[in-house]
């Protein structure tokens, strides 16, 4: 386990905390206002939540909406970049997968 | 007279600027930045949602920054689009395909915007028909392929800066921060400050080549002299935590099961090759590397921008601006990292430049004179920062033959060094269609220097097209864009109002 939220009791930034939860894969991940989806997957201590197509995993890897590799499916709309997207409370998301036969297999939606 | 309007694309430092200075010139002026916030990467800021009450705790330079952002967006005469993206450009040059030389009076292009509309609901559509265009959309990290660089806990060393600095969320708690160039120090202070270990900065760089280009002929330095200092410091800040600043070094593989749980680094020689023998393996659970920058062209390139290669050889490129920061494209500006790397202060005062010329600000005025020896103390500190940290020719001697080099269509090392020495392969798009490196979602941005430099090397045959060959970077839609919303018809541009022609404080002084 290592990726995490800085504690608001500890933060320098003084910030205020309003939790949401979110579901991934139908189960249900905490959250704080603001984050991306990304950050509440990574603060949850998830660090994959992709498939790539030989089967390795991927999670985050520019952070910035670059390299589509942090793609999900949010509320059923496919290939959302977690880590530009902000969470928000009850949002149904599913993990996505590129290796053929797998239940999500992404290739089917891909755009051209 | 009908006041001249200015779209500029891009709301970090240089955006801002432009922003500030082409309104300040009477312009009206409309800034799209598909982050919800604007400041881009250096001044990324917290949600609105974090209510944080120190928000300059994370922030170098907040207050003047802050400053800026109340005067442009709080501007009668400007309009600010969140969370909007600029998806494609269309050019109105007569017959749209890239005539050698456009008329200079021939309009910028139109720009399509998707925006949220307001209340929420679906994107909607618009289109932009400015009196000139400025473009700021900056940079992203440049990372080279070692083995293992597509495991989980390997990210770049913006993403770490991004999620610690836009929403405090720490990466890992045992880092290891590698690659070449000074922004490498403020991502491991994040780090640190955001309660990480940084187990140690690895630098490629030789120390005495870094330090030179860092603080030689400091008498040339001028504006930039804030920026080396920031540097300075943030050194200062390692030491203080006692984490290892070590030169001469490169992360060459990564290890674990499912995600990364060993770094392995080693000496490496000027020219990146690895030194035998020296290599050294680490615990840890996050390795966040960069080896420079690639400039966002996509948007340069559907504007017909022309291109230069850049201070650190052949396979990065940036656009090409003259004096006034106009491209080749006829109205069409650009600014901060995309015309070259020199650090935020440096974009600042390319944007300042670009917006208040592009605004038809007069170009003699005294305190424009001051900005253009900025902006070129400015371009001289990124020949220094690209001289001080080139990368080394021979990285490719740690890349296995099943070494991953596109990350979306997992095409290994080996594949692509085949298809660059397959003579019926030697058209890059033919190469990229046996290969799929670059065909994936990302469209290339992660590999496509890596690629272009690979096949440059291992190509045989006719010479591939140069990197400054927009074909390269074009991108048919700059960002991805539903079906669904390119079928709704565009809604209408937003409406603006009136004022006087000033440079603002910040850029008035020299
Ligand atoms: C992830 C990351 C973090 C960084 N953090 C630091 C740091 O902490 N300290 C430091 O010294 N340097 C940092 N840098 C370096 C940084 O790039 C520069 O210092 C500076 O931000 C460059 O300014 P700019 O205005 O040229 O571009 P940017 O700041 O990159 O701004 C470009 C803006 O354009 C927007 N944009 C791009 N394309 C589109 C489009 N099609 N439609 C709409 N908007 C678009 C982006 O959302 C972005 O806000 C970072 C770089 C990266 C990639
Ligand atoms: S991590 Fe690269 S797009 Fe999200």
């Amino acid at each position: 386990m290592s990726p995490r939220l800085v504690p608001a009791r500890d933060d320098s930034v003084r910030r205020t905390d309003h939790p949401l939860t979110v579901t991934v894969d139908g189960e249900p991940v905490p959250g704080i206002a603001g984050q991306t989806l990304a950050g509440v997957l990574l603060a949850a201590g998830r660090t994959a939540w992709r498939t790539a197509g030989s089967g390795a995993p991927r999670g985050v890897f520019c952070g910035i909406g670059v390299c589509f590799d942090c793609l999900v499916t949010v509320n059923g709309e496919r290939d959302v970049r977690a880590c530009t997207r902000r969470a928000h409370d009850g949002d149904a998301v599913t993990t996505q997968s590129r290796r053929s036969g797998d239940p999500g297999d992404a290739r089917a939606g891909e755009r051209p | 007279m009908r006041r001249r309007s200015v779209v500029v694309v891009g709301a970090g430092p240089a955006g801002l600027a432009a922003a500030d200075t082409a309104l300040a010139a009477g312009a009206d002026v409309t800034l799209v930045d598909s982050a919800e916030r604007p400041g881009g990467q250096y001044h990324r800021m917290l949600p609105d949602a974090y209510g944080a009450r120190a928000p300059e705790a994370v922030q170098h330079g907040y207050r003047s920054f802050e400053r800026r952002v109340r005067r442009v967006l709080d501007h009668p005469r400007c309009s600010w689009w969140a969370g909007a993206e600029v998806w494609a450009l269309e050019r109105r040059d007569p017959g749209g395909a890239a005539p050698a030389a456009p008329a200079p009076s021939c309009p910028p292009p139109k720009v399509h915007v998707l925006a949220p509309a307001p209340g929420g609901g679906p994107r909607r559509r618009h289109v932009l028909e400015p009196d000139a265009l400025v473009l700021a959309t900056g940079a992203h990290d440049r990372v080279l392929p070692f083995p293992g660089w597509d495991l989980p806990g390997v990210c770049t060393a913006g993403a770490a800066q991004a999620l610690a600095k836009g929403e405090r969320v720490v990466v890992g708690d045992r880092v290891v921060v590698a690659g070449t160039g000074p922004f490498l120090l403020p991502v491991a202070v994040s780090l640190l400050e955001a309660g990480s270990t940084v187990v140690e900065v690895v630098e490629a760089g030789a120390r005495a080549r870094v330090a030179r280009g860092w603080l030689g002929r400091p008498w040339e330095l001028g504006a930039q002299a804030g920026k080396a200092g920031e540097l300075l410091a943030l050194t200062g800040v390692l030491a203080r935590h006692r984490v290892p600043y070590r030169f001469g070094r490169a992360v060459v593989a990564a290890r674990g099961d499912g995600r990364v749980e060993e770094v392995v680094t080693a000496a490496v020689r000027a020219d990146w090759s690895v030194v035998p023998g020296t290599e050294r393996a680490a615990a840890v659970d996050v390795v966040c590397v960069g080896h420079g920058f690639t400039p966002r062209l996509e948007l340069p390139v559907a504007a017909g921008c022309a291109l230069r290669p850049g201070p650190r050889g052949t396979s990065e490129v940036y656009v090409d601006v003259d004096d006034d920061q106009a491209t080749s494209s006829p109205g069409v500006y650009a600014c901060g990292e995309i015309t070259g790397v020199a650090g935020a202060p440096a974009a600042r005062t390319e944007g300042a430049l670009a917006g208040w010329l592009a605004a038809g600000g007069a170009p003699r005025a005294g305190a424009v004179r001051a900005l253009r020896r900025r902006r070129d103390q400015g371009r001289a500190f990124a020949r220094r920062l690209a001289h001080a940290h080139p990368v080394g020719a021979a990285w490719p001697g740690w890349l296995r033959p099943d070494t991953v080099v596109c990350r979306c269509e997992e095409t290994d090392y080996a594949t692509v060094c085949a298809a660059a020495q397959d003579p019926t392969a030697t058209e890059a798009r033919a190469a990229k269609l046996a290969t799929r490196a670059g065909l994936g979602p990302c469209q290339g941005r992660v590999c496509g220097p890596t690629i272009a430099e690979l096949r440059h090397r291992h190509g045989t045959g006719q010479p591939p097209a140069g990197p400054t060959d927009p074909g390269s970077h074009h991108r048919p839609l700059a960002q991805p864009i539903r079906l669904g919303e390119l079928a709704r018809p565009p809604a209408p541009p937003a409406p603006d109002r009136p004022d006087l022609a000033h440079l603002p404080p910040e850029e008035s002084g020299s």
